[in-house]
């Protein structure tokens, strides 16, 4: 992070300061003097929206907690009562539950940039993997506050996830009652997942600060793919990309507004609003929207053991994503066929999130079974083959030839920046 | 310095692994507290047993009592029902381990296996989908059994798995009789 800035303390109490913890130059360094490509497009804002959406998401759950009850008797209707009676009550909620879509939407945004522009690559792997943590933590923290106001999707939502455990041959049934803290999801499993839904932002918080830290040793991966080359390649990331960052974000709080303030419970499920009843299961349980492309996963095998050995198998392959992709250009701009490749894979997920949503039954779960095995072909063959087969496009001489051709596209016969 | 590597393990060498050793053996014993925490409590094994009066269902009736949190069948089935059940062969069935907790862990899952011996037409059921723990809802799916709108698995008359994700027959809890109409579960 640090290494970048030129800041030379110039009051008497910064001097103080910065001799005792140079935090001031550190900042500085990070986020204010820290050279950053010059061509980075709207995708790559998405970064500065996810850490805007985890304070809002952190900020709003401290004070939600000032009003909510984690016991089986009164959960429920805690958050009924944080909605008809605690002043702003229902803003806060909405705010909270529509800010857990609105970071799954901007985190799988991020990703398929991440994807499309090859930032998974050497060197970048690190950033890549902390990254696939994040998401991971960031659903288990979604999945148990969705836990949290005991309505009959959070309670069977919670049955059929902690029984996902149950797969495992002799550990399962004993990793399961330990879950559970019982032999069933009830007031043991609320108060602990209440604990950790309060505790995993923070550490996601953690994990983004070394995401950070990674992405700002290595530099910024680009449109173009290529190394930055010379001081004409870079920019200060202030003011460029804090207004930039500053801009997006607040075209992407109209998004979240709309939502929150139009159709709160359009991404929720009516049964949440029916009390757990262990007795009862709802007719239809679906996942909240973000996880419906694991679950088809999950579904469309016929075997226990193997669903759930897919379905975490399906983020599992993320991990190794930077050695499964053998190209040496990083950007998608370049590659003509890749590009299609992710095009398809991208429906190809799409397509799972549908399937997800629908019954497992008929021609739903023959079209699952179709596009999870393109879901890991694309990762295990498309994706190595693709390497040795395709040719690349030619690679710009530099970001600052790319950009005064027009745009990321490959340069033609342009001038030399230098000339003019 | 290549020749220390073979010199002989000192008292110090010794001492480190040992102290290693010790500090290791005293870290997994103050982890486990922290792990144990988790495990069903106290109250919760408290309630690990309850009596049920069966006298009142009647032939083709059905009744749901909470063990452990969880439901359990318990279905006076019609003579269509046990009949059915004891056509199937046990070759067609993906589980034939009865899953009865009263009998031998490799008992077949045979009708008789699965009902309450002596009276064939009662069967105590856990209501819990062996699959993602949902309750199937009863004498439906293509089995005239149970099904569980889940994921899609169908249980017939007996309570056995016969086609759907789920890899095992709905568990027979440990259950006796104290007295003529009164189980006891767990």
């Amino acid at each position: 992070m640090a290494g970048h800035s030129n800041y030379v303390p110039q009051s008497a109490a910064a001097k103080w300061l910065e001799s005792r913890l140079p935090v001031i130059g550190l900042v500085r360094g990070s986020f204010v003097d820290f050279p950053t490509p010059k061509n980075l497009n709207y995708w790559w804002t998405f970064g500065g929206i996810l850490f805007f959406v985890l304070i809002a998401q952190i900020v709003t759950g401290i004070v939600l907690v000032m009003h909510y009850t984690p016991n089986t008797a009164m959960a429920f209707a805690s958050v009924e009562h944080i909605m008809r009676d605690v002043n702003f009550g229902w803003l806060l909620r909405y705010l909270h539950a529509n800010g857990a879509s609105m970071f799954f939407i901007a985190v799988f945004i991020h990703m398929f940039r991440g994807m499309y522009y090859g930032s998974y690559k050497a060197p970048r792997e690190i950033s890549w993997i902390l990254g696939v943590v994040i998401f991971l933590i960031m659903m288990a923290t979604a999945f148990m506050g969705y836990v949290l106001p005991w309505g009959q999707m959070s309670f069977w939502g919670a049955t059929v996830i902690t029984n996902l455990f149950s797969a495992l041959p002799l550990v399962g049934e004993p990793i399961v009652n330990w879950l559970w803290g019982g032999f069933a999801v009830d007031n043991p499993t609320l108060n602990r997942f209440f604990s950790l839904h309060y505790l995993l932002p923070f550490m996601i918080f953690g994990v983004v600060l070394l995401h950070v830290w990674a992405f700002h040793t290595t530099g910024n991966n680009n449109p173009t793919g290529i190394n930055p080359k010379t001081k004409q390649d870079t920019i200060p990331f202030h003011p460029y990309y804090t207004i930039k960052d500053l801009f997006a974000i607040v075209v992407f709080m109209i998004l979240f507004a709309y939502f929150v303030f139009y159709i709160p419970n359009f991404l929720g499920h009516a049964d949440n609003y029916i009390e757990a009843n262990p007795l009862v299961t709802p007719a239809h349980i679906v996942p909240e929207w973000y996880f419906l492309p694991f679950y088809a996963i999950l579904r469309a095998v016929p075997d226990k053991l193997g669903g759930v050995i897919l379905m975490f198998g399906s983020i599992a392959v993320m991990f190794v994503l930077p050695w499964l992709d053998t190209s040496k250009v990083r950007s998608g701009t370049y590659r003509p066929l890749f590009k299609q490749f992710f095009w398809i894979f991208a429906a190809v997920c799409v397509g799972l999130g549908y399937l997800g949503a629908m019954p497992a039954e008929g021609g739903y779960v023959i079209a699952a079974r179709i596009l999870t095995a393109y879901y890991f072909a694309h990762f295990l063959i498309i994706l190595p083959l693709l390497g040795f087969l395709e040719k690349p496009k030619e690679l710009p001489a530099s970001i600052s030839e790319a950009v005064l051709s027009g745009g990321g596209k490959p340069a033609g016969a342009v001038a030399a920046p230098d000339t003019k | 310095m290549a020749q220390q590597d073979t010199v002989e393990p000192t008292r110090r060498d010794f001492l480190y692994i040992a102290t290693g050793a010790m500090g290791a053996v005293g870290a997994a014993a103050l982890a486990w507290p922290f792990i144990d925490q988790m495990n069903p409590d106290a109250s919760a094994l408290s309630l690990a047993s309850i009596e049920v009066d069966i006298s009142a269902i009647e032939e083709g009736q059905e009744i749901k009592v909470m063990w452990r949190g969880k439901p359990v069948f318990i279905r006076n089935r019609s003579a269509k029902e046990v009949e059915e059940a004891n056509a199937v062969a046990i070759s067609d069935l993906p589980d034939q381990n009865a899953r009865n907790a009263n009998l031998a862990a490799d008992a077949q899952a045979t009708d008789a296996n699965r009902g309450v011996e002596g009276r064939e037409a009662l069967i105590v059921m856990v209501g819990v989908c062996t699959h993602l723990g949902c309750i199937p809802l009863g004498q439906s799916g293509d089995f005239g059994g149970w099904f569980c709108p889940c994921h899609g698995s169908h249980y017939d008359t007996a309570g056995r798995i016969r086609k759907g994700p789920a890899p095992e027959n709905l568990l027979i809890p440990p259950f006796e009789f104290t007295s003529d109409n009164v189980i006891q579960i767990g």
